[in-house]
């Protein structure tokens, strides 16, 4: 019960800097994503405010021999930079860059733009559902 | 609402990066969202882990609709073609990329993974070569 409560509580802080920081809003995103037009380079800060503080705070999280709610870390095993990735990741910016959402904001979306959310989500649900059983 | 851009999507990524800090510190888990939304979605219902990724995902719902007095314009009567190629595009490199922005951008590169660096790198610049190509040359 601790730990959903937990996700539940650090689901609400990651929804409201993607709100705050208009990580929602895919025409910002767009801008962004466009360097050669009318750049709109605020969003940078994002990222950038988000590894500032991951960053710092996973060298003392990781000192730890366990969570402090839970028996361990869930850590990534893979460490290979392989085709694969650049694959995945090439597809993923495509889309990314086709709208300007990728699956949070395209998730909370739901609530502030559900005439675009009820077309790009059940195609991204289908998109994952794709991946995993033909690409995995 | 904020007085600087820069300053408003500082804050909003602090707030992201402390949201995923809190995850891993408390539950020891990545805040990936494709990672969470999928794991949720193609496990069984009765997967242990299925209710802290639902809470994930309805806190992160709720926290934007807390947040939703910032204002901004929203996008109306875009190619619905497109929003689905976009769907598929990034679900499907999601699974074939092990993750997302907040995957590998967020979390990854804050835990030193040269493997989510790479993602990332690959991400934004395919990203900005698709948005580049739409906008200037079809759009």
């Amino acid at each position: 019960m601790q730990n959903i409560l937990i996700a539940l509580i650090c689901g609400l802080i990651f929804g409201a800097g993607l709100v705050i920081s208009e990580m929602v809003n895919p025409i910002k995103v767009q801008n962004f994503l466009d360097p050669f037009g009318n750049w709109d380079s605020s969003l940078a800060f994002v990222m950038g405010g988000a590894v500032a503080v991951t960053s710092f705070t996973s060298h003392f999280i990781l000192k730890r021999t366990k969570p402090i709610a839970a028996e361990q870390f869930y850590l990534a095993i893979k460490t290979s930079i392989d085709a694969r990735l650049i694959l995945g990741a090439s597809l993923f910016g495509i889309g990314w860059g086709l709208t300007g959402y990728c699956p949070g904001p395209g998730i909370v979306n739901a609530i502030i733009n559900p005439q675009e959310a009820m077309v790009f989500l059940p195609a991204l649900v289908i998109g994952g559902w794709i991946g995993q059983r033909y690409c995995a | 609402m904020f007085e600087s851009l820069a300053l408003q999507a500082l804050l909003g990524g602090v707030l992201i990066g402390i949201g995923a800090a809190l995850l891993l510190a408390f539950n020891g888990r990545i805040a990936g969202i494709s990672e969470i939304l999928y794991s949720l979605l193609f496990n069984p219902l009765k997967h242990p882990d299925s209710n802290w990724r639902m809470a994930f995902l309805i806190g992160l719902v709720g926290g934007g609709y807390f947040m939703l007095p910032v204002e901004f314009s929203l996008r109306q009567g875009y190619s619905p073609i497109l929003l689905v190629i976009s769907g598929l595009t990034v679900g499907i490199g999601t699974r074939i990329g092990s993750g997302c922005t907040s995957g590998h951008g967020v979390c990854g590169i804050g835990l030193m993974s040269r493997r989510s660096m790479v993602a990332t790198i690959t991400l934004m610049v395919t990203g900005i070569i698709t948005t580049t190509i739409l906008r200037n040359f079809i759009g």
